[in-house]
């Protein structure tokens, strides 16, 4: 996801958005029914994640309707597709804020799309909470309908990079990436902290390549690094690594939240284990995460997918919010939901959680997962092999 | 810089380049047998290069799931799903031919150039809709055929795996095999006939149609053996995979001379050259400063220098013969 493209993306979103709002759109018109949209990526590389984001919105919604419901509103889940794609997620966000009665947005994946179509939400202070998000910038232009529930890569890349020093002990890394806003951001922070911490990066590549990695793994194996990283999504990671592994690498491998699916096994197979991730996304293992995992399972005939329990969560938080502002039956008003998610405190699966002042977590739990199995239905089983709990750090002036 | 690396990767960066260009030259074959007779550029060619890889990751799926994969020799299943590949993207080759070229072969040139990007986006989103249906999975991944993951070790620093040894050895049979069959055959005859002029061709009693489907068909099938390959090198597949590649055995075609056989290999083989070599030591050679991300600009600027000096591409002016 290209910077310009963003950028130009982002104008010609806000001016559209600009020209078709009515001025000071006040409270929703429809009064009596309650949407709450997703926008993921429901097709394409990375819809597993995607539908994910959408299944677990569903759970929650279905869960936690019930006293807005008796106070006489309709609660409706309505799932837009972005396609990965930020122009995609404009178009859609555009069309949301169209909908007088979606109240929240669930969503992105991705923070590239995420970023452009905030700017539109931000528009009619619709509130977005976002499961998966974790570039710094969703969250540090300080709008205050945009939310999250996971942690950021400034963090994300350090808590990786505390790993390898601190933990795996390695002296030399080699650093990759798919130059995205978020591959890119992630392996950056990564390399700058470890750096720091005395690591010799002896190399730092960014590559769009997706099928043939042999001429950038051969410099990496004849350099034999002790610490591989990849900055980016699974669907180019594993086979990267599959590649590198077969063809004689014996580094240990480490990545971004970007390689927590079940796909990453599935195409890297037997190996790829033993590999660590870092993410944002709790681990299967408390009874709160286990309980969620067999009603989705129950519901959904599949294991969750990362990212699944965060919607959860989001969209508890944003129910928890309208039945503060829907209080009397009033119809609630977009900007009355955003101030009140601000103000909501929970306590989930993934940890209690209240926002900042930008809408961070005011603490974020991070783990260092390893991939323990080959077998893709096996994945919420990986080991986790460190957890950090760290805050948000200020927003930058 | 380390002099001691730069040469110590040497050949198995040579080797890596080979391998891809070896590829493209596969891919290649069916962009320059289609310009070849009918002067139109096929770009639909990437699409029906994946459908083979597709059908062959379906095969091998359906093999696994009834566990005939490990016992079944590795060269036969191999083999027959090559076959099978051929077959499914000759064939879809033709009937695109049939459909989307054929009622425009008088029009204008530019006519049946945008009718195969169109066929182009088609088929990728036809696969797409069919992969969703039938396996909800975007990513198809490759089963593994154990022996051909085996490496050999040739040095400390070279190494090679089976797999790669299998598709450079199919790629020049292949090579080999079509062009037999444009010079040698009675078939291969009337291909350069109407290649060479479409009107006298039909006068000697040739079926022009006829043989413009046949060329479709073996220029499909290449590319269909060539996704298997492809697959079984790379092991992950998507609808949009074949596009990139496509695009560049194209440019390997023009390079080499489109039109011309092996000069599509010599071609493919340049350009994978060119793409190794900058990805593995743009970087190094650079201090960082230029990554392997550069491999694409690099590769393509020294197409230019050489399209500059040699229009018509590496052989197109030295063989005059057309197929």
């Amino acid at each position: 996801m290209k910077k310009t493209r963003i950028r130009s993306v982002l104008a010609l979103g806000a001016a559209l958005a600009i020209a078709l709002l009515p001025l000071g759109s006040g409270p929703a018109a429809q009064g009596k029914t309650i949407k709450i949209a997703t926008q993921s990526p429901l097709s394409g590389g990375q819809a597993a994640l995607g539908e994910g984001i959408k299944l677990g919105t569903q759970l929650a919604v279905e869960k936690f309707k019930g006293n807005l419901e008796k106070a006489g509103f309709k609660v409706e889940l309505v799932p837009y597709d972005d396609q990965a794609k930020p122009d995609v997620g404009v178009s859609n966000a555009k069309n949301i804020i169209a909908d007088k009665a979606i109240m929240v947005v669930i969503g992105h994946l991705n923070s590239g799309v995420a970023i452009p179509s905030s700017e539109v939400y931000k528009e009619d202070t619709l509130a977005m909470i976002s499961p998966a998000n974790t570039n710094e910038k969703v969250t540090d232009r300080g709008y205050p309908n945009v939310n999250r529930v996971c942690g950021r890569d400034d963090v994300q890349g350090p808590v990786g990079a505390e790993f390898a020093a601190g933990t795996l002990k390695v002296k030399t890394a080699y650093v990759l990436h798919d130059k995205t806003t978020y591959g890119q951001g992630v392996a950056e922070a990564f390399k700058n902290d470890l750096e720091k911490k005395g690591v010799k990066i002896i190399g730092f590549e960014g590559t769009e390549e997706k099928s043939n990695f042999d001429p950038i793994i051969t410099p990496i194996k004849a350099k034999n690094p002790e610490l591989v990283y990849f900055g980016g999504i699974y669907d180019q990671g594993a086979p990267f690594f599959k590649q590198a592994r077969e063809k004689g690498v014996k580094a240990k491998f480490l990545g971004p939240d970007g390689m927590d699916s079940s796909d990453f096994v599935k195409i890297g197979g037997k190996t790829v284990v033993g590999t660590y991730y870092t993410t944002a996304a709790a681990p299967a293992s408390s009874p709160q995460a286990k309980q969620f995992g067999e009603d989705y399972k129950k519901k959904f005939g599949k294991n969750p997918e990362p990212y699944a329990a965060e919607s959860y969560v989001a969209t508890a938080i944003a129910i928890k919010a309208l039945e503060e502002v829907t209080k009397g039956g009033k119809a609630p008003s977009r900007e009355a939901v955003s101030a009140a998610i601000r103000k909501v405190k929970y306590a989930g699966m993934t940890g209690s959680i209240d926002f900042d002042d930008k809408g961070d977590p005011k603490k974020a739990s991070y783990y260092v997962m390893q991939v323990t199995t080959d077998n893709p239905e096996k994945w919420s089983e990986n080991k986790e092999a460190k957890r950090l709990a760290i805050a948000a750090p200020a927003m930058k002036k | 810089m380390d002099f001691a690396l730069l040469v110590g990767i040497f050949p198995q960066v040579l080797l890596d380049g080979l391998l891809l260009g070896f590829m493209y030259a596969l891919i290649a074959l069916g962009y320059t047998m289609v310009y070849g007779v009918l002067e139109f550029i096929n770009f639909a060619h990437s699409e029906i290069f994946i459908v083979g890889a597709f059908v062959g990751a379906e095969i091998l799926l359906g093999l696994k799931n009834t566990g005939a994969l490990e016992t079944l020799p590795w060269a036969l299943v191999l083999l027959g799903v090559m076959l099978a590949g051929m077959l499914a993207s000759g064939l879809l080759a033709v009937s695109i031919e049939r459909v989307a070229y054929r009622p425009l072969r008088a029009a204008p040139r530019l006519i049946p150039l945008i009718s195969a990007i169109g066929m182009s986006f088609f088929l990728q989103d036809v696969i797409r809709l069919v992969e969703s249906l039938w396996r909800n999975a975007f990513n198809l991944v490759y089963p593994t055929l154990e022996p051909l993951n085996e490496r050999f070790e040739l040095s400390s620093t070279i190494d090679v795996s089976a797999k790669s040894l299998v598709v450079i050895v199919v790629a020049l049979l292949m090579l080999w095999g079509l062009h037999a069959l444009v010079n040698r055959t009675k078939i291969g005859a009337a291909i350069r006939a109407v290649a060479e002029d479409q009107a006298a061709a039909s006068l000697m009693g040739i079926d022009v149609n006829r043989i413009i489907s046949l060329t479709f068909l073996i220029g499909g099938a290449m590319g269909g053996a060539a996704g298997v390959l492809f697959g079984v090198q790379y092991s992950l597949i998507n609808p949009y995979t074949g596009f990139i590649p496509g695009l560049k055995a194209f440019t390997a075609a023009v390079l080499g001379g489109i039109g011309n056989i092996p000069g599509a290999m010599l071609g493919g083989i340049v350009l994978g050259l060119l793409e190794a070599f900058a990805a593995s030591y743009m970087s190094l050679l650079t201090g960082g400063a230029f990554g392997a991300e550069y491999k694409d600009i690099f590769a393509f600027s020294v197409l230019i220098l050489i399209l500059i000096f040699r229009p018509k591409g590496l052989l197109g002016e030295v063989v005059r013969e057309r197929a």
